[in-house]
């Protein structure tokens, strides 16, 4: 075990670095410079902010020094943002922010996703599964920025129960966090549903009923441990499709979060800002599916790796 | 009652014998008795069809020298809400809200279409050739969509799409509808790779083999028919997830270029237009209503697909 675990975080770096590639290349092939927006600037000024920023050396060396200033978590500052380390100053603060939404959001879906698939499948067709199903239906069938202003009109606008935005306060957490959660609550509360249904017809439900378990125990205990195995498969790219997703909510929300640097910081070419955003979430999405690969043998025991 | 015809008593039993039904027919069978998959397929019937003939709509008034509906301001105060001159009312440029919804809907399906079909090229090329060489190639193979899997590819689309946000129309569009059938296939890769790994040791693919039938012909004639049903269920799920992907583009600006518009564009536009003091409902109303009856019959439709197909999945 503690083997596969090794392997398995020597297999971050190559998968970082071809990220990390493909990233780099992709910046140095699109037209456009940084610096369009600094009209009139003297030539020496000019090349003294390219040098700033590596742009006057070869490409392999751009490549090597870029890494460098990540890998050793100097940073290097941003050419947006002149005198902001986009380590230190920009990514440090605005990286909890994101984390911890991201990881509300997830745990949201799961809990409410698993309870909606097991109260669905507990008693199928009765009303509490046709209003679940309807309310997964919904989940699936919008795109999260439609949810997200629907909520944020419905609860904030109309009822005022909850604030329009910003951050800081647990209140404001719970609409961008149910905005977030509502495609993976939606796709797990089907998973589990079809799952459950699956395993409720097994033999060991029917020994399991036969030698007097209460229902509850036999539903949570015996039949959802086996349901829940498709819904550990899809956690990963749930985890994706939050953590991405938070780019959208943040900007409807206004949390400072990571998310809004992302599409700002290619848009403007801040070359070092981009390299350390898209490295910052590839290094997070890889942790996580290596947790999720992790939680298979917890779940598991018949599953195991060498 | 008449004595019977001599040769009867021969053919009876050979009438009686219904003709046998491919899996595909019996498929199909049980599919048209799924009610929900039916109203689903009814809902994709008319959302295609209506998408199709607002296209030709604007075909035609473009071939007559008239200005396009989708793109050409009306005079007067604008927005209207819906009323009988304009059934889905205008936007705040004076544009039809209907002809929009309905070029919206054309591109939406479109890349919808495109990442179905590039999953079905790619992906079941991928699995098949991965599951039936087997060995270090399968090993290779699956490893890339193991890594592909795990990458945040999102991140590279959006990156991929911002530098390219100031090329022509033309080309935005191409990127657009390429990155979003990149990402595609990988799920389809997997799910014929498994399957083909099973029909390998089927015994109808063990006796075509021992007869002398080559690679190439049991991959068509024996595995393609048997793989029919998983590859259709999986690019029926997949276009949904391409055109949610596409309007979460779009929402970041990296959608298709105006005056051309998608589903996710109009949403996202007429969330910018939200505001506490005028609702303009139908802005937002309905593009997402199309949105939401397509993704639902497309999911009903797959759901319902997989159950034709797998009838023990139940």
């Amino acid at each position: 075990m503690a083997a596969y675990i090794l392997r398995r975080l020597l297999y971050f770096i190559p998968t970082l670095l071809a990220i990390y590639t493909v990233a780099f290349l992709l910046m140095h092939a699109a037209p456009g410079s940084p610096f369009v927006q600094e009209k009139g600037l003297p030539p020496e000024v000019l090349e003294a902010r390219k040098a700033e920023f590596y742009l006057d050396r070869p490409i392999l060396e751009q490549y090597v020094l870029y890494v460098r200033d990540l890998v050793t978590l100097r940073g290097h500052s941003s050419i947006r943002y002149p005198n902001r380390n986009v380590i230190h100053d920009i990514l440090a603060p605005a990286f909890p922010v994101s984390l911890s939404l991201g990881i509300c959001a997830l745990g949201l879906a799961v809990v409410v996703g698993t309870a909606a698939g097991v109260i669905s499948a507990a008693r199928p067709r009765s009303p509490a599964d046709y209003l679940c199903m309807t309310g997964a239906m919904i989940g699936i069938s919008q795109p999260s920025f439609v949810i997200a202003s629907l909520l944020l009109a419905l609860f904030a606008l109309v009822l005022r129960w909850l604030p329009v935005g910003g951050w800081g306060s647990p209140s404001q957490m719970v609409l961008p966090a149910a905005a977030l959660a509502a495609l993976p609550a939606a796709y797990i509360a089907r998973l589990v549903r079809t799952g459950m249904l699956e395993v409720l017809s097994a033999d060991f439900i029917r020994t399991a009923r036969a030698k007097g378990l209460a229902e509850r125990r036999v539903l949570l205990d015996h039949a959802l441990r086996n349901a829940w195995l498709p819904v550990l498969g899809y956690l990963g790219p749930a985890t994706a499709a939050i953590f991405t997703g938070s780019f959208v909510v943040e900007k409807i929300f206004a949390i400072p979060g990571v998310g809004t640097h992302f599409v700002d910081s290619a848009l403007h070419r801040d070359h070092p800002l981009i390299l350390a955003t898209v490295l910052l979430y590839a290094s997070l999405l890889v942790v996580f599916n290596l947790a999720v690969d992790l939680g298979y043998v917890w779940l598991d025991p018949r599953i195991r790796y060498e | 009652m008449s004595e019977p015809a001599p040769n009867e008593s021969l053919t009876c039993p050979v009438t009686a014998l219904r003709p046998a039904k491919s899996p595909l027919a019996l498929a199909m069978r049980r599919f048209r008795r799924n009610r929900l998959a039916m109203a689903g397929l009814a809902l994709l019937v008319i959302v295609v069809s209506a998408s199709l003939a607002g296209a030709f709509w604007n075909q035609v008034a473009a071939s007559r020298g008239l200005p396009e509906p989708y793109r050409t301001p009306l005079p007067g105060i604008h927005p209207q809400a819906p009323g009988l001159a304009h059934p889905f009312g205008t936007d705040p440029l004076g544009r039809d809200m209907l002809a929009r919804t309905l070029i919206g809907g054309c591109i939406s399906l479109g890349v919808g279409l495109s990442a179905a079909v590039v999953s079905i090229l790619i992906g079941t090329f991928w699995g098949i050739t991965a599951g039936y060489i087997g060995r270090g190639t399968d090993t290779v193979m699956m490893r890339i969509v193991d890594v592909l899997y795990g990458l945040p590819y999102i991140l590279l689309v959006i990156l991929l799409l911002v530098l390219f946000a100031e090329q022509t129309t033309w080309l935005r569009m191409v990127v657009l509808f390429m990155a979003i059938g990149g990402v595609s296939w990988l799920t389809m890769a997997r799910v014929v790779r498994g399957q083909v790994l099973a029909l390998k040791e089927a015994e109808f693919v063990q006796a075509a083999r021992a007869l002398g039938s080559g690679s190439a012909r049991i991959i068509v004639k024996e595995m393609l028919p048997n793989l029919t049903g998983t590859i259709l269920v999986c690019a029926t799920l997949t276009v949904p997830l391409a055109i949610l992907q596409e309007s979460f583009l779009s929402f970041l600006g990296l959608g298709v270029p105006p005056p051309l518009a998608s589903w996710g564009t109009l949403a996202s536009d007429a969330i910018d237009a939200l505001n506490p003091v005028r609702v303009y409902w139908w802005l937002l109303a309905m593009p997402c209503t199309m949105l939401g009856a397509t993704l639902l019959g497309l999911n009903f439709v797959g759901d319902g697909l997989r159950d034709a197909f797998d009838p023990r999945s139940r």
